[in-house]
């Protein structure tokens, strides 16, 4: 255990940097994922193709891409971007179905009501369409997030520093309190994220019922408002 | 004014939904299509903001010929209200209602200070402005519906079985407050509705349609009540079977004597008038 607070400089730089290289990650897998699943749901005969391809895209075994992406980008072998890019990759992969499937599942009912009352097709997508999938956006995010979060580590291996440095040296040089930290930074750094998304959902769409309503000082607030 | 002249609406799938269908709907009335399902009321309705396209014929308003009117401005200057409301969730009731003055380019507090005043014109407590529609009764968002059909102060008002989905209490409640905001507001309404108690509290002017969209009958309420010659509008209104509570007799004077399933008499009808042509 001593290592541990001996380290704790190293453990908080590698848990800042282990963030760097996911969290990018899963804003491209997020924002590259919308409009592929637009496209899916739009145009139907290529919905599977697309769907199922960009699925198998995870089966894509995770080292030899790591290893084959300086060949393909043209990036250095311990260059960060090939970590991101192979993890949004990833990400992508988890991410299409369900946006797909999120944006398909908005009811015709409301589409046509905001179409009627003047929305633009543009407009409904943004204003109507993508909020209200918000909440199954929400879902594929976490696991998108989660997913990259325990997935950098095997960048270790290639010696693009991570919390997954800390067991490749750990076992390597025999410390258990390395190899704990690692472990243990990863599942609590994964946590942490997961639970920022989770507050995030409830704040960007009170509206949701399996969200929590308003908090009572806002409601206060907009009650005054109200009474105006 | 609204004219529909002789339009139809064959769908892709090849079912002909509407056929030849001609009607003139005056300014500042209510003209009701009703009908059973699937005879082509909702197409004829949406034809009107250009949410479906005639096949032949044309619709006009004011004499213009909407197919030369860009729909998404067609769109925002009627107002459309629907049968499950069709309320935005993730937007509060006063967004709700500020959504086509929003879309109109009004300003964010222009828009929600005539949220409010449209939320007292169809009778909703302020303090709903701040909920969300799945946090009200479906009557109140029937009266959130209506109110942002009106909340761009169109001049039509395009209604789709507004109060299909609310108890038959709370329906003649809606309907009494729709007849009221009408006398003060003055729209030129079309109103879709199977409901031939509705078509006769609302409608100026009654269309009877069969499928197809063919017209079975139209004509005032007093018009309609006293016709028993077609054989499908005297169906249709139950006038045959007794299941109608009201019927109608003309009186000597040319006016309508309005008498309940009993055969008491309840009022009369001049029936001379032209509501259509009120001040
Ligand atoms: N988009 C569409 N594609 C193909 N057929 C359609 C479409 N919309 C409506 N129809 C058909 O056109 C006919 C008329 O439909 P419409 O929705 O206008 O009826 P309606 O009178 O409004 O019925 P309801 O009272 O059930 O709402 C029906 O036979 C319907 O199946
Ligand atoms: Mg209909």
């Amino acid at each position: 255990m001593s290592w541990i607070l001996e380290n704790l400089d190293t453990i908080g730089e590698l848990t800042l940097v282990h963030l760097a290289l996911s969290l990018p990650a899963v804003v491209i897998a997020f924002l590259v994922s919308i409009p592929l699943a637009w496209i899916a749901n739009r145009i139907r005969v290529l919905r599977e193709p697309l769907l199922t391809g960009t699925g198998l895209l995870y089966a894509v075994p995770s080292l030899p891409l790591f290893i084959l992406l300086p060949a393909l980008v043209g990036t250095s072998v311990r260059d960060p971007l090939n970590v991101v890019i192979a993890l949004s990759i990833f990400g992508l992969a988890l991410m299409v179905r369900s946006a797909a499937e999120a944006l398909d599942a908005v009811t015709d009912d409301v589409q046509t009501s905001a179409t009627a009352i003047g929305f633009s097709r543009v407009g409904r997508f943004f204003a109507v369409e993508l909020s209200l999938a918000g909440p199954a956006l929400l879902a594929g995010v976490r696991v998108v997030c989660v997913s990259s979060i325990s997935l950098v580590s095997v960048s270790a291996v290639l010696g693009v520093n991570s919390l997954g440095s800390l067991f490749t040296d750990g076992f390597a040089r025999d410390i258990i309190g390395s190899i704990l930290a690692g472990i243990v930074m990863t599942v609590v750094l994964a946590l942490i994220c997961d639970l920022l998304l989770v507050l995030a959902g409830r704040l960007l769409m009170p509206w949701n019922k399996n969200a929590a309503t308003v908090r009572p000082r806002l409601r206060k607030r907009r009650t005054q408002e109200a009474a105006a | 004014m609204i004219e529909f002249r002789q339009v139809g609406k064959t769908y892709p799938d090849g079912t002909t939904a509407v056929e030849e269908f001609s009607l003139t709907v005056p300014s500042r009335s209510t003209a009701v299509l009703l009908g059973s399902s699937g005879c082509g009321k909702t197409t004829l309705l949406r034809m009107v903001n250009r949410m479906v396209e005639p096949s032949t014929g044309s619709v006009l308003i004011d004499e213009e010929d909407i197919s030369g009117v860009e729909p998404v401005a067609l769109r925002r200057r009627i107002g459309y209200v629907m049968q499950h409301s069709g309320l935005l969730p993730h937007r509060r009731v006063i967004d709700n209602i500020a959504t086509v003055p929003r879309l109109n380019g009004a300003s964010r507090a222009d828009a929600r200070k005539r949220g409010y005043e449209l939320m007292e014109i169809v009778g909703l407590d302020a303090k709903l402005g701040l909920r969300y529609p799945g946090q009200l009764s479906g009557g109140q968002q029937q009266r959130v519906g209506v109110a942002r059909g009106l909340a761009a102060d169109p001049n039509i008002l395009l209604m789709d079985e507004p109060f299909g989905a609310v108890d038959p209490l709370v329906r003649v409640e809606l309907q009494r407050e729709l007849a009221r905001v009408q006398e003060e507001l003055k729209k030129t309404i079309i109103f879709v509705t199977h409901d031939i108690d509705e078509a006769l509290t609302l409608g100026d002017q009654i269309v009877v349609l069969k499928t197809g969209g063919a017209v079975a009958a139209s004509g005032t309420p007093a018009e309609l009540l006293s016709n028993r010659q077609d054989e499908f509008v005297s169906r249709f209104l139950g006038l045959d079977s007794g299941a109608r509570s009201l019927s109608a007799e003309k009186t000597d004077d040319g006016e309508l004597l309005i008498s309940d399933a009993q055969g008491r008499p309840l009022g009369v009808v001049p029936a001379q008038t032209d509501r259509a042509d009120r001040p």
